[in-house]
């Protein structure tokens, strides 16, 4: 077992290494091959193992090597791969290889080709390190290396100065969300000693039992402080607002990564993290609460945005963070099995739903505005079939993968009592309509209606090459089936067994297994809620002011007035980043430096005093000898005389 | 120990001899000059490791100790010997040396062996501090150190050069002045200045008090600690090249060597007491000086100030241990900190070495040091500009290399002590990533900045293969680190237990 993990997490990382170092001198052809055949077998290989949990294997959980010991606690690298970790090892690679795949054509007149393929594969290498970790040291690391090559990846386009600022500003962002991260760990190093996930878990009771006095005379409950401060790392990662505002500008980079970093795996680490902590998690009802309603919130008012952008990649972002919201809100209702089973549907359709957007972006020469788009599907059809595919998936259209996990989400949130759980309920309720309406406003936008785009481009319109194509098509087929089989066993079964942990009191999905007969049955159940209805009338809206009175969309906007300005300008959190917090810490910075280091450290203490020394010198000795020497002179003085007061002390 | 010759005379006395030979050479002589240079320290270097091979990590005693009598009417002893400590900062210093001499190979233009001779026989000086287990041999090295400094800053620095060297000359100086009354005082309270008896030396709480203000202003400037910091940045800008990675990667160092060889064993009960000060101080190092270093113009300040942030660490775990047993009651898990300042010192050494050098393969061939002046040097610098990044992102604290690991402990120790004493500290989590950062942006990408910057030419083989050697460390103690806390394990246990034991 040991060997095969290693083959899995090595594969690609070698391969990394290789199309880096050597990517010049190996060619293009062979860079590819070799990576996209790395990542084949590290997916092959990863769903042998699921394949084998499934079949009653037992849990691996293991050392790899020490990384060091400190005071009595090891910290090692090792791996975890039970059915959870199983489940994401096969989305990611899947995934991957998907985009490698796509990325031969999508890049095919870049540059940079043999880098960008270095970096996708190493992306791989450390989210599954990631996930595959016994042990938040790992997960910690994992987690900084998926950064670090999503920094690499959004500013791949180095000359372009939007990307090489997105680029910083996602990674500024998401050391916000490290900072709180780091101090979780640190807390739970504190209180249990070990970083391993089953040593930490197996002291829960401690953890529970324990308080912070972060101001004296309060005694906070740890398991609060920790799972907060951890989950503050998840909105950084997972990009929760407030720290979700480097998501949309991530988009800056190739749209491969955009699928395969920004939408189907590295920003759901978040929501990983937090199932896999989820025997702390449950120690904590506040931070249940905070985890719910900040995803709540992030589900619909990202939603919002989605409706006002004009960018064909910028609409799917949106989409992303809104539908990040989702898992996260489920996570609050300790419905985490339920998070990770929309993780996974969201991964197929999201990542398929980019890719076909950057179908879309090449056959328009680089053109991202939908405004210069429409038609398309006349040109395009296999790109038109799946995004119209992913969009149905999306907007949880009756059968199709997201409505399952959309559907599950919803009810989930609604048989909770904890507080905050009626307007998460809300949120993601209108949430519904506003995705289904964004969703078609792209789907009619570009591929419907009135062909907006200039003479020369619509001349050299064509579907995209079939390493384009077959990515999308292997992705639109889970993306329609993977939940009739997923459902049962994940939401309602024994699927997770040990690997995710929920009290008796949290159980909502306990609850709604009481009721489900089947997926046949879960889907005409569906019919009786109003979310399918909802996500109807959201389409129809989209319908009715896209297509059949596109002039009324203008009017709209004008009526609205501020509002427009409100979504248009993101909430202004942009706008209060850069003019308050990083303009501020830029002022803090210099008047420290001008007026403690310049004006009183060296301007009155060390100049003061060397000026004194000199008077001193200069009026006791009336010596006008070198600056130097006046300095070594005193000296020599005050210490003859210390010496003296010492001896004659002594 | 486990030799039959002198092993650390050889490490200490072999580059200074070497560097006096290289007097003598002159500069008729530049190409067998730097060879001899090159030679000299690449010797010394093999020598250390076949030191570190021999160590013995099981134990805390002194090892491969040599005594000589010296000064017969002061009892001051030629006393040598290594521990956990004081090992792994030798291979540092050793380790770093060559690659100065390397980058430095031809790039100095103004008397050329003279430079040479002085980095060798700084090193010797250097490896002198770390060897000494006499005090008075100790403050004979850590002043003699300073001269060869002196002299590359003051020759070959820039145009303050004069400036930067008297605020370098006066602060050390006024430091080591204090420290040497100490001593002098303790010679006078027990007869003798081995380190060893100093520290088993009874002290009442007052002469504690005094001896450890003594201490800590000599060693708070070479930290360098806030707010005697300031000599640091101009040092640094004036330094060349050469000068600037060995003032960071070693020179620092002495700072944090002195706390833990003289102030926390020697004045125990003094530093219990006081060490509100030290994490106070320390703190504000990482906070202050992290916003400070973010509007730095001149990339060598910016690192000088992020190199006293990094050094922060150092400080913060040498002292949380007493916060630590106050907290929690036991002195299980009192070393973390130690662990970490320790491991702090040796990858600081490594990643602002490295950066300093990034900057000298600017700075040699657009003769700048303002990041106003740059921008998008990996246009024409493709392979400079992937180890400016992962040098730059060791330096943020990337999980992976070294720059993660010192931090990471110190964080997690400082959590036991006091939660918000980790707060604190782990904002150089952001900003630490957002000053460095922001450099690698202005310097490093985006479109190519002006026509100097078009006619850069990528790294030669030298300047590839210097940084290329400091890369492997970087990585290698960044996901292996467990070899170094080995070896130094038994000699910090001890050192927690003289920090425990009360003198009074």
């Amino acid at each position: 077992m040991e060997q095969t993990l290693l083959i899995i997490v090595g594969a690609p990382l070698v391969a990394s290494i290789i199309a880096g170092l050597l990517g010049k001198q190996i060619g293009r052809a062979v860079t590819h091959s070799l990576t996209t055949a790395s990542i084949a077998v590290a997916c092959a290989l990863s769903v042998q193992v699921l394949l084998g949990l499934l079949d009653g294997a037992p849990v691996f959980d293991g050392p790899v090597y020490t990384w060091l010991v400190s005071d009595g606690i090891r910290m090692e690298v090792g791996f975890l791969v039970d059915r959870l970790s199983a489940l994401m090892m096969v989305v990611v690679t899947f995934i991957s290889l998907m985009v490698h795949i796509y990325t031969i054509g999508y890049m095919r007149d870049d540059p940079g080709y043999t880098r960008f393929f270095s970096y996708i594969s190493l992306f791989t290498f450390a989210m599954l390190m990631l996930v595959m970790s016994n042990n938040l040291m790992q997960l910690f690391f994992g987690w900084e290396a998926v950064g670090v090559v999503s920094y690499l990846l959004i500013g791949f386009w180095y000359t372009k100065p939007t990307a090489i600022f997105a680029n910083m500003k996602a990674f500024l962002v998401n050391r916000v969300g490290d900072f709180g991260f780091l101090l979780g760990i640190a807390g739970l190093v504190h209180l249990t000693g070990s970083l391993h996930y089953s040593e930490i878990f197996a002291q829960a009771g401690t953890i529970a039992g324990s308080t912070f006095e972060l101001i004296p005379g309060h005694a906070w409950q740890a398991a609060t402080v920790i799972c907060i401060a951890l989950f503050i790392g998840a909105m950084g990662k997972s990009a929760q607002m407030p720290l979700h505002v480097w998501l949309p500008d991530s988009m800056e980079g190739p749209t491969p990564i955009s699928a395969l970093i920004h939408a189907a795996t590295m920003v759901t680490a978040g929501i990983f993290m937090v199932a896999r902590m989820s025997p702390l998690f449950e120690l904590s009802e506040t931070a249940l609460s905070f985890v719910l309603v900040i995803g709540a919130t992030t589900a619909l008012f990202m939603g919002f945005l989605g409706i006002v952008n004009n960018d064909i990649k910028r609409v799917v972002a949106y989409s992303t963070l809104s539908q990040l919201g989702y898992m996260t809100a489920d996570l609050g209702v300790s419905a985490y099995a339920g998070s990770i089973f929309h993780l996974m549907t969201h991964a197929f359709f999201k990542a398929l739903l980019f890719l076909a957007a950057g179908s879309v972006i090449i056959a328009m020469h680089h053109e991202q505005d939908m405004r210069k788009m429409g038609g398309l599907r006349k040109y395009m059809p296999i790109t038109y079939a799946t995004a119209l595919i992913g969009s149905l998936a999306l907007i949880g259209f009756p059968g199709f993968a997201g409505f399952f996990s959309k559907d599950a989400v919803i009810e989930a949130v609604h048989a909770s009592h904890l507080p905050g759980a009626t307007y998460a309920y809300w949120c993601l309720l209108i949430g519904v309509f506003v995705t289904a309406f964004y969703s078609f406003r792209l789907v009619f936008m570009t591929f419907h209606g009135e062909e907006r785009m200039d003479h020369h481009t619509r001349e050299h319109l064509h579907e995209s090459p079939w390493v384009v194509t077959l990515p999308l098509i292997l992705l639109a087929i889970p993306s329609v089936v993977i939940g009739w089989p997923g459902i049962g066993p994940l939401l309602f079964g024994d699927y997770f067994q040990g690997a995710i942990v929920v009290a008796p009191a949290h159980d909502v999905l306990g609850h709604l297994g009481r009721e489900y007969h089947g997926p046949a049955a879960f889907v005409l159940h569906g019919f009786t809620g109003p979310a399918v209805w909802l996500a109807a009338a959201g389409v129809l809206a989209a319908w009715f002011l896209y297509l059949k009175r596109p002039a009324l969309a203008a009017v709209l906007r004008e009526r609205a007035g501020g509002l427009y300005t409100l979504l248009e300008n993101k909430y202004y959190f942009d706008w209060f980043n850069e003019k308050v917090i990083a303009a501020g810490s830029r002022k803090l910075g210099m008047a420290l430096w001008k007026g403690g280091d310049v004006a009183v450290i060296d301007g009155v203490a060390v100049n003061g005093s060397a000026r004194l020394v000199a008077w001193v010198a200069q009026t006791a000795r009336g010596l006008q000898s070198g600056y130097l020497y006046h300095y070594a002179f005193a000296t020599i003085i005050g210490l003859s005389v210390l010496l003296a007061w010492l001896l004659w002390r002594s | 120990m486990q030799l039959d010759w002198p092993i650390l005379s050889v490490l200490v006395w072999l580059p200074i001899a070497a560097g006096v030979l290289l007097l003598l050479v002159g500069n008729r002589g530049l190409a067998v000059g730097r060879w001899l240079a090159l030679a000299a320290s690449l010797a010394t270097f093999a020598i250390s490791l076949l030191l570190w091979r021999e160590f013995d990590p099981s134990t805390a005693s002194m090892q491969f100790f040599e005594q000589q009598p010296w000064i017969g009417a002061f009892n001051a002893w030629y006393t040598l010997g290594v521990d956990g400590i004081s090992m792994p900062l030798i291979v540092l210093t050793t380790f770093i040396t060559p690659l100065v001499v390397i980058a430095g190979w031809t790039v100095i233009e103004k008397r050329p062996t003279q430079y040479f001779a002085a980095f060798l026989i700084l090193e010797g000086l250097m490896i002198g501090v770390f060897a000494a287990l006499d005090a008075m041999l100790f403050y004979v090295f850590w002043e003699a150190m300073l001269i060869p400094m002196f002299v590359i800053i003051g020759v070959w620095g820039g145009q303050r050069r004069v400036y930067a060297t008297v605020k370098f000359f006066l602060y050390t100086f006024l430091g080591s002045v204090l420290m040497l009354v100490a001593l002098i005082y303790m010679y006078l309270q027990g007869g003798s200045y081995s380190i060893a008896d100093l520290q088993a030396l009874p002290l009442s709480m007052r002469e504690q008090v005094l001896i450890f203000s003594a201490f800590l202003i000599a060693f708070a400037v070479k930290v360098p600690m806030w707010p005697v910091h300031t000599w640091l940045p101009d040092a640094h800008v004036e330094a060349p090249t050469g000068g600037s990675v060995i003032l960071a990667a070693i020179m620092l160092k002495m700072g944090g060597y002195g706390f833990l060889r003289f102030s926390l064993p020697m004045t125990p009960d003094a530093s219990r007491e006081l060490d509100w000060l030290i994490i106070a101080l320390s703190l504000t190092a990482v906070v202050y000086i992290g916003f400070v270093a973010l509007v730095q113009q001149d990339m060598k300040k910016l690192i000088a100030y992020s190199s006293i942030a990094h050094m922060g660490f150092v400080t913060l775990g040498a002292f949380i241990a007493f916060e630590i047993v106050r907290a929690t009651g036991q002195v299980q898990g009192a070393a973390m900190g130690l662990d970490g300042a320790m491991v702090q010192m040796i990858s600081h050494g490594l990643v602002s070495g490295a950066l300093f050098l990034c900057i000298g393969v600017l700075y040699d061939r657009m003769h700048s040091r303002q990041i106003a002046d740059y921008g998008g040097v990996i246009n024409t610098m493709p392979v400079f500009g992937a180890f400016m990044v992962l040098f730059a992102l060791a330096n943020a604290g990337l999980p992976g290399t070294s720059g993660f690991v010192g931090e990471f402990l110190v964080i997690l120790a400082a959590f036991k002590a006091n939660f918000w004493y980790a707060f604190l500290a782990a904002i150089t989590l952001i900003l630490g990533a957002a000053y460095t950062l922001w450099l690698v942006k202005r310097v490093v990408f985006g479109p190519v900045g002006n026509d100097h910057v078009a006619q850069l030419q990528d790294l030669n083989g030298r300047e590839f293969f210097v940084l290329g050697v400091l890369a492997i460390a970087v990585l290698a103690l960044g996901l292996w680190p467990a070899p170094l806390l080995d070896v130094m394990r038994p000699t910090l246990g001890q050192l927690v237990q003289q920090m425990m034991m009360t003198k009074l």
